[in-house]
């Protein structure tokens, strides 16, 4: 197998990267050690003047480092050596006889983004695949074969540290802007260019890495000086702290690697700190856990939904909406987003007014961010048809209900939508609360309805629930697991109970943060609390943002379903009572200014406790012990119910759902970090002390104890 | 060849139209092609035809926008259609939305469409302003010019006149008459008294608004949700006036002729914006995808006479032979739908499909004979409904075609009246 072909032609080597049965190409040792071979080859042959890089795969160049071989790394000292190898094999590049011209046409990432800042000049295709980006921070680690050293060279310290400490891509327009490239040209002629260029360096009409960035007032102030230098790197860690709070290790290491570039007394050395660095990465938690993430993702991708034989998903070449409210407008954004037509129906015209006026408003961010064109809007927004009447309905794969959370409203619409529908359609419901059993029970055709639990807003957040019950088709489940991935969601498939999975495991964890209330904890020590352990915003300012009235609702239809351990807290339901609703209302735990604006606890909320206003210290530890096991605990009984299908889809939904601490992997993963042992200890402990049995360890968490079993292997690869 | 072989008719299935607002109101800032989008992409969903099925897209318009001139592919170009359907479009003035779909029932009857889209579009709170030729010139002049010398003297040239834009008027460029003062015209040569015109205007009002309120009119309009703030959306023409009086109307002054005149903005269309779209399929592709025909073309006439004459009096010479083409009489007629510019040019056109005059410049030996006025425009005109002019004719075809379908009525008969002395006729038979 021969990923990389070389050709030569009028003394230039043209070296072709396509990695055999993979869709992109990736450096795996044996990709490395075939490279090496080639240098060696074209050094030596004297004929040979200059030599072109370029990728056989359409819209690729290459993806970055296969990091299957990062899980291989047992120590500290193997990756720091793989970091090395690679170091030498960019210094070949960049310093042997022959001038290597990067001729980059599709994803740059990473290795591969290392590799073209190695090669002494740069051409790229216009083309929307063309993207530049070290994404390394993103799995907990930094860039390890030279991209902290050559690219602040490249585009200078603020550039640099923008994409070395975000991951973020770059799209070639703006790469050209940076000077990370040098010259920008149509796909049809790369390949001539490249070569023309290769010439070009050989006979000495250019120079090798001449630097092409913009030096205006800003650069030469920051950038281009030692001072301005240790601003930056200062600015840049307080952000980083600010907005990491500490929790990834990674984005440290990274700017004392670029720091190391500037001070370090030689190349050498800035370049043997990276690979230092590099390895201490390689061997942190976070890099596991966010490793693991990227991996079950990726599984996730690949999954169709159901066990067994998968029949193929049904194509969905247009959907219809009802509701057009902020669900209803947001799921009918992200599907015209993908170019499928919406008929988009509510009751009243001002309604359907009103929720294409959402919808434009979730597109108009794509166009203000310019990641999309005029053009590309107006083609959005004309892919929504509004309706008041089941007209268009007849030729529907997919219809999906966003109406309001009423048992018989649902129901009602489900009647309606099948009376205009084919035999074939699917009905999708978007429910938080309501069972899909119960809602498919009106339907003529139950085995064509399916939950589909969307998360607020939709354009944002990642994670849809697809909600199964006993009686649906198998190709139903394919089909809306499919057209959730087309519509860029990750995907989970859960079985049909009160709260489904992510819902139900949040209950508990926001009651118990309730219960801390009753007990006399002050709200902001809770949200700093559980802020502090990593989760993005603590329980009780989510009760605010949710809203109390949703909050108390779902509260209620869990501790109906689950009873004394999900009994809500007094705290919820006296605020509640006295009319607050959190930042919709202007008031609830916190208090709001009139544009909305949280400004810290409305003081006057603890008047409705009996606790009253004297409250109580708790150590965080205890409170985060409390909040997490509480959440960790209601994750294991639902993998004991069959509610989520495995520890995996619990993990990613715990996490994409609700915003569970990455860098913890997730509830199982957090088990499994701890110790199975331990975290039962810890939960009859609470158990011994709270009432309920709410901390009663699941069965499930007690058997693996007895065992010392884990979730995952401890390899931390997803089979 | 024939349009009426069984199984190769030409069969409409569906017609929408957005609703019709006056110019500067409403719709304003939504330019033709955004109100032929509306249209074209309600027509898709409601008639629920596969939008890669179609084969072809023909489009209306008298007024094209200068930087986008041919509305029918930037329609067509609409991520809703693979971009290979192709498209055209056509200018026949008032008749420009009837040009298109004769254009596309053509290529369907010469088997090289089996589904089509047609219908037409216009803005009229979008014309182009156009510089005066003094400016232009000068402007071209200038863009040539190498050196700022001759950049300066290219504008040297200019008057204070050139600096006077320009905008279309509803003339006829050969004769400098403008539309009302053709009415006016024809009201005098015709005999038609205000009162006639003021009854006709009233009763065009009065039918339309008894078609909104029972909702037949409202079912052809698909609701537009209206910018910037989307509040609200406009489900129903705003032309159309529930409350007018003829005592109301008789009050109103002569616009064209102050003094002798009769023609009212009372009892002529106003300015309008809408647009509005057909769906045409071949009768045995419509019965084997399981679509419904709502009516079969069955024949079609144009016409034409001098301008200078009696400008808006060629639907006089396109009917007889329209109705000649189909092999039936207006005694075969159960409804007829007839394009009001003016109140006046109806009651002219009316009187002249009784004279003998009129039936031997047509080429008949009778007259067409008196039209039943309960069968005429039952659902209100363009007088009352708008006249956004690249689109009234796909309206006209739409409402037709329903309202036959509602009455159980087998043939209706339409014609559309059009600047530079044009007419148009089409027979349509119930499904």
């Amino acid at each position: 197998m021969t990923a990389v072909t070389l050709e030569v032609t009028d003394g230039v080597a043209v070296l072709t990267l396509d990695l055999p049965g993979e869709s992109v190409n990736k450096f795996t040792p044996s990709v490395i050690e075939e490279f090496r071979a080639l240098l060696t080859r074209i050094e030596s042959d004297q004929a040979i003047t200059a030599a072109v890089l370029i990728s056989g795969k359409p819209g690729n160049f290459v993806a970055g480092a296969d990091i299957d071989q990062f899980l291989e790394f047992r120590s500290a000292q193997d990756a720091q050596q793989a970091s090395a190898l690679g170091h030498a094999m960019m210094h070949r590049i960049e310093k042997g006889r022959v001038p290597v011209v990067a001729a980059v046409d599709g994803a740059c990432l990473g290795g591969g983004l290392e590799l073209a800042l190695a090669c002494s000049y740069r051409v790229a295709a216009e083309t929307d695949k063309t993207v530049f980006a070290l994404p390394e921070v993103q799995l907990g680690l930094i860039p390890g074969a030279g991209g902290t050293q050559r690219l602040p060279r490249r585009v200078g310290l603020q550039a640099a540290l923008d994409m070395i400490l975000t991951g973020k891509n770059v799209r070639a327009k703006k790469a050209l802007k940076l000077g990370l490239i040098d010259e920008l040209v149509h796909p049809a002629i790369l390949r001539d260019i490249a070569i023309a260029r290769a010439r070009d360096l050989a006979a000495g009409r250019i120079a090798r890495q001449q630097s092409n960035r913009h030096h205006g007032a800003r650069e030469l102030l920051l950038d281009d000086n030692p001072i301005g230098r240790a601003v930056v790197l200062r600015k840049a860690r307080e952000t980083t702290t600010k907005k990491s709070k500490g929790h990834y290790p990674a984005l440290y290491a990274a700017l004392d690697a670029v720091a190391a570039g500037y001070h370090a007394g030689s190349e050498e050395q800035g370049y043997a700190e990276e690979a230092r660095l590099f390895g201490e990465m390689a061997m942190t938690p976070v890099c596991r856990e966010l490793m693991f993430l990227f991996y079950a993702t990726t599984a996730l991708k690949k999954d169709p939904g159901v066990t067994g034989d998968a029949p193929p998903p049904l194509p969905v070449d247009r959907i219809a909406v009802i509701g057009s409210g902020f669900m209803g407008a947001g799921i009918a954004a992200v599907t015209v987003m993908k170019g499928i037509p919406v008929r988009f129906k509510d009751t009243e015209a001002a309604r359907v007014a009103k929720g294409i006026g959402a919808i434009r408003d979730v597109l108009r961010d794509g166009l203000t961010k310019r990641r999309i064109t005029r053009q590309q809007f107006e083609d959005q927004v004309g892919l929504v048809s509004g309706t008041v009447r089941y007209t268009g309905f007849g030729r529907v794969p997919l219809v999906i209900e966003a109406v309001f959370e009423d048992l018989e409203v649902k129901q009602g619409v489900l009647r309606e939508t099948e009376s205009v529908t084919s035999d074939a359609a699917i009905f999708a419901t978007n429910t938080s609360t309501i069972p899909i059993t119960q809602i498919a029970s009106a339907a003529r055709r139950p085995e064509r309805v399916i939950g589909m639990h969307f998360f607020s807003p939709v354009h944002r957040m990642p994670l849809l629930e697809v909600i199964v019950t006993p009686q649906v088709a198998p190709e139903v489940v394919t089909t809306v697991v499919a057209f959730g991935r087309r519509i860029g969601k990750t995907v989970i498939v859960v079985n049909d109970a009160p709260g489904f999975f992510v819902n139900r495991i949040l209950a508990p964890y926001v009651n118990e943060a309730g219960l801390l209330l009753d007990e006399g904890v002050a709200v902001d020590a809770i949200d700093r609390a559980m802020s502090a352990f990593g989760f993005p915003v603590g329980p009780i300012q989510l009760i605010d943002e949710v809203g109390l009235d949703i909050a108390g609702k779902s509260g209620a239809i869990m501790a109906e379903a689950f009873g004394a351990r999900m009994r809500p807290s007094e705290a919820l339901t006296k605020v509640l009572a006295a009319g607050r609703l959190g930042r919709k209302g202007k008031q609830g735990f916190y208090a709001y200014d009139e544009a909305g604006k949280r400004e810290g606890v409305d003081e006057s909320v603890y008047r409705l406790f009996s606790g009253g206003s004297a409250r109580v210290e708790m150590p965080a530890a205890d409170i985060q012990r409390r909040l997490s096991l509480a959440m960790v605990n209601e994750a294991a009984r639902c993998l004991d119910e069959g509610v989520v299908r495995s520890a995996r889809d619990g993990d990613v939904g715990a996490v994409f759902g609700i915003g569970f601490p990455p860098f913890r992997g997730g509830p199982f993963r957090h088990v499994d970090a701890t110790g199975v042992s331990e975290v039962v200890r810890q939960l009859e402990e609470l158990d011994a002390r709270h009432a309920g049995g709410r901390f009663s360890p699941a069965p499930v968490l007690r058997e693996m104890a007895t065992k010392n079993a884990r979730f995952y292997s401890t390899d931390g690869r997803m089979e | 060849m024939s349009i009426n072989e069984p199984g190769k008719r030409v069969a409409i299935v569906a017609g929408v139209r957005t609703p019709f607002a006056k110019a500067g109101t409403t719709l304003r800032s939504l330019s033709a092609i955004e109100l032929g989008k509306l249209a074209v992409s309600e027509l898709v969903h409601r008639s629920d035809v596969d939008p890669a099925a179609v084969d072809l897209l023909a489009f209306g318009t008298v007024i094209p926008s200068v930087l986008a001139p041919n509305i029918a592919r930037e329609i067509a170009l609409m991520p809703l259609f693979p971009k290979g359907l192709q498209a055209w479009s056509v200018s026949r003035a008032c008749a420009s939305a009837n040009q298109a779909i004769t254009d596309a029932a053509d290529q369907i009857a010469l088997g090289h469409a089996t589904i089509a889209i047609a219908g037409g579009a216009e803005s009229l709170s979008n014309v182009p302003i156009l510089h005066s030729r003094g400016f232009s010139d000068a402007l071209v002049a200038a863009s040539k010019a190498k050196t700022l010398a001759q950049r300066v003297q290219a504008f040297s040239k200019i008057r204070a006149k050139d600096f006077i834009p320009i905008t279309p008027a509803i003339a006829e460029p050969t004769t400098g008459e403008t539309m009302g003062q053709s009415a006016e015209k024809m009201a005098k040569i015709n005999g038609i008294t205000r009162e006639e015109q003021d009854r006709f205007a009233w009763a065009s009002h009065h039918n339309a608004q008894v078609g909104t309120a029972d909702a037949r009119l409202t079912a052809e309009i698909v609701p537009v949700m209206l910018p910037p703030a989307y509040e609200t959306a406009m489900t129903s023409d705003n032309g159309i006036r529930a409350d007018s009086t003829l005592e109301q109307l008789a009050a109103l002054k002569p616009v064209f002729d102050r003094r002798y005149g009769t023609v009212t903005a009372g009892n002529a269309s106003p300015l309008t914006d809408g647009g509005a779209a057909v769906l045409l399929v071949r009768e045995d592709t419509a019965k084997s995808l399981g679509m419904k025909p709502v009516a079969y073309i069955r024949s079609y006439a144009y016409a034409a006479l001098d301008p200078g004459e009696q400008l808006l009096q060629a639907p006089v010479l396109a009917a007889p032979v329209a109705l000649k083409r189909a092999g039936l009489t207006l005694k075969d007629i159960d409804l007829v739908e007839m394009h009001e510019a003016f109140a006046a040019q109806v009651l002219s056109n009316l009187r002249g499909f009784e004279s003998r005059e009129w039936a031997a410049r047509a080429g008949m030996s009778e007259p067409m004979g008196a039209v039943d006025r309960d069968r005429l425009n039952v659902m209100g005109g363009s007088v009352a409904i708008g006249h956004p002019f690249g689109a009234t004719g796909a309206r006209i075809t739409t409402t037709l075609m329903n309202e036959l379908a509602r009455r159980d009525g087998q043939f209706g008969l339409m014609t559309v009246c059009a600047a530079g002395g044009l007419g148009f006729s089409m027979v349509i038979e119930r499904a």
